[in-house]
């Protein structure tokens, strides 16, 4: 049987197919950080806390309210919105003519305590999740056996990501969004009212963390630190990709997944350093990132 | 009659004095320091629980009854053998604690291990597991209480290699303590004429455990071992379910398992794991009495071994510095491995003179959830391995106190 690199080539299309799962993950985390920081100038450290407030929430309406898999991802990322709005509205308000520093001192400020709070609360083990009864079992497609429950998640959060570009690249919601960001003030004269703009658009933003969260639920646990371990690989994806830049991050998001992947299978013991190899690789070749514009 | 007290007072406390003195106890007090993953994926098996333990043991020993006054500090080493080994130096240097007890992770403790050598301390290990411990790295300093990794392998591994698990196939924790259970459960493995098929090293505090799985199934072998702990087991066990391993035929060990896992992963996802453990909560009347009480103190969480180990050990440390009537490091650790021990937890035992406290260890399986009367009713006895068989034969570690 031939090889490829000693690796046959149907553990090869495995791992490529999840990285490309794992990267589904980053790219939808990567993409609500991009849009905030885009059109808010907010490094969002609270992103991580938020997809972690997502999976809880979904565990809440389960344990509480009887309400399952489908009703935590419609109404968790609603949940966490409103959360964002409300912070938003309170705290990220006054700080957008400060440096940046402030506002990713507040945010990482805020996932410490969230974090905290829920670690003591519910301990660090994490608390069990089920996956939804349709979505389990998988398909063996010869080369692996594909879980249903992954699949969903890839085909899921590449209609979300791509609907979200669409919006903001491609119709006049998402115009008036960017000019907004370009110049607050001329777009004000023309009768938009910006603050409430910005603030639905953090909520969005805070709303996808969640979304990914009530995502991941079914497969890892329920964890308070979730998300911790997972924002600074997030950041290192938005960075690579350019930081604002949507399409750089949903495309970076997928592409370092399958890096990742691909890793696991070569060099095990490199694989959660690789995303930061290649960050400080492509920020000293393009220092504002591979779809970034420089400035 | 108010000066006559003032006056007899005084001579208490002069008497108390003097007897301190006669004591020498170190500044008067006994500190005992807590050191160990407070706040990560180890958190919930030792963690602030270990603390809660260390407490339990200050109290029960009756110690401000016995005239000795004990304190207890913790600190997180957030799993870095340089924050650990800076947090133990400060406590040995700065703020004179005599004891340092847990360290979760194999690596933090291996540092911590040298260190209280270097300092003629004293060092009670529950948390981690490398059996080089009380091998290579064993220290006239260094008691190693609950369990280690040629006891787990022992255990689990000829368990499941006599039930026809002969092919073997490790994802393992890439650092001292993932590498030590592996060492230890491939001799076994081999030993008994089984095969091990390929391994896999993946880095403390992994997510996603799929790859891993994958190239396990690939490898066809009958057996996975994983040679992780905590979160890292969580993950692998639950993500295993998902990609159908054990229905594909395959099976699970679980080398390390703590109750706080079982608990996370859900019985559902939990049931049918067979492994090694020195403590269940549930054991007997003594041990079921303590476990309730802990339980009460630490957010209902119930004792894993780790925390048994810690008060065990601090019981047995204090009745040592009693009996010595000083906390000096080194003088403690040999007096502590000269006399017996005897806990609620553990019953009777041993200390070896390379460090290992003996006592028999449990083959455990994880209930069906039908079999469970709820939250912590989590394991059934399979089998009980007699103090004599459950660790490593002195003579076969290599510690260097032992070849005289």
């Amino acid at each position: 049987m031939f090889q490829l690199l000693g690796i046959p080539p149907q553990a090869l299309f495995g791992q490529l197919l999840l990285g490309l799962i794992n990267g589904a993950f980053y790219a939808l985390l990567s993409l609500g950080l991009a849009i905030i920081f885009g059109l808010l100038n907010i490094i969002n450290f609270a992103h991580g806390a938020q997809y972690m407030l997502g999976a809880f929430a979904a565990w809440f309406l389960l344990q509480y309210a009887g309400l399952g898999y489908w009703w935590a991802l419609l109404l968790a990322p609603v949940a966490v919105g409103l959360f964002g709005v409300a912070l938003e509205r309170t705290m990220l308000q006054r700080l957008y003519r400060l440096d940046h520093l402030y506002g990713l001192l507040l945010t990482f400020g805020l996932a410490l305590i969230l974090q905290g709070y829920f670690r003591n609360r519910f301990g660090s083990s994490g608390l069990p999740y089920g996956i939804p009864p349709v979505l389990e079992g998988g398909h063996n497609l010869g080369f692996m056996f594909l879980p249903n429950y992954r699949g969903w998640v890839v085909v899921f959060s590449l209609g979300v990501c791509l609907l979200t570009w669409f919006v903001i690249e491609r119709t006049q919601l998402g115009s008036y969004l960017r000019a907004a960001t370009e110049n607050p003030t001329l777009v004000q004269a023309f009768g938009i009212n910006v603050p409430r703009m910005i603030t639905l658009t953090y909520g969005f933003g805070a709303g996808l963390a969640a979304m990914a969260g009530v995502l991941a639920a079914p497969i890892y646990q329920v964890n308070p630190l979730m998300g911790a371990d997972l924002i600074i690989v997030v950041f290192a994806v938005v960075v690579i990709g350019g930081m604002g830049s949507i399409m750089g991050s949903i495309v970076t998001g997928f592409a370092l997944g399958v890096i990742e992947g691909l890793t696991k299978v070569f060099y095990p013991e490199a694989s959660n350093t690789v995303i930061f190899v290649i960050m400080a690789l492509v920020l000293l070749v393009r220092p504002a990132g591979l779809f970034g514009r420089a400035q | 009659m108010s000066t006559w007290r003032t006056l007899t007072l005084m001579a208490a406390a002069l008497v108390l004095a003097v007897g301190t003195a006669h004591a020498q106890i170190s500044d008067g007090v006994v500190k005992i320091g807590v050191l160990n993953d407070q706040s990560s994926l180890y958190a919930d098996l030792a963690g602030p629980g270990s603390v809660v333990a260390a407490r339990m043991a200050v109290e029960d020993f009756g110690a401000a009854a016995k005239g000795l006054k004990v304190e207890v500090l913790s600190a997180d080493h957030q799993n870095k053998p340089d924050v650990g080994s800076s947090i133990a130096r400060q406590w040995y240097d700065v703020d004179k604690v005599d004891l340092i007890v847990d360290v979760t992770n194999s690596a933090v403790a291996l540092a911590v291990n040298q260190i209280t050598r270097d300092k003629a301390k004293a060092f009670i290990v529950s948390g981690a597991a490398s059996s080089d411990l009380t091998g290579k790295a064993c220290s006239p300093n260094t008691i190693h209480w609950t369990y280690d990794t040629w006891a787990l392998a022992n255990g689990t591994g000829n368990a499941i290699v006599k039930t026809g698990g002969d092919t073997w196939f490790f994802i393992t924790a890439d650092y001292a303590f993932g590498h030590a259970l592996e060492r230890d459960t491939e001799a076994v493995v081999l030993k008994s004429g089984g095969k091990v098929l390929g391994k896999v090293r993946h880095p403390l505090n992994t997510a996603d455990f799929s790859s891993f799985l994958l190239q396990a199934q690939t490898s066809k072998a009958k057996i996975i071992g994983l040679a992780n702990a905590g979160g890292d087991t969580i993950n692998a066990i639950k993500q295993a379910a998902e990609f159908g391993i054990v229905k594909g035929g395959q099976n699970l060990a679980g080398l390390l398992v703590f109750i706080t896992d079982v608990h996370g992963l859900g019985l559902q996802a939990a049931q049918g794991l067979i492994f090694t453990e020195a403590f269940y909560w549930d054991a007997n009347e003594k041990t079921r009495a303590w476990g309730v009480r802990f339980a009460e103190r630490d957010r209902g969480i119930h004792p894993t071994m780790i925390h048994a180990g810690v008060y065990a050990g601090i019981l047995h440390y204090l009745k040592a510095v009693t009996a010595l009537k000083s906390d000096d490091g080194t003088k403690v650790i040999a007096k502590m491995k000269e006399m017996p021990t005897d806990d609620p937890l553990f019953g009777k035992g041993t200390i070896r003179a390379d460090g290992r406290k003996i006592h028999p260890m449990y083959l455990f399986e994880v209930k069906k959830p039908s079999e469970s009367k709820g939250p912590w009713d989590y394991y059934k006895l399979r089998a009980t391995i007699p103090a004599a068989e459950a660790f490593r034969p002195l003579d076969q570690g290599d510690c260097p106190l032992v070849k005289k």
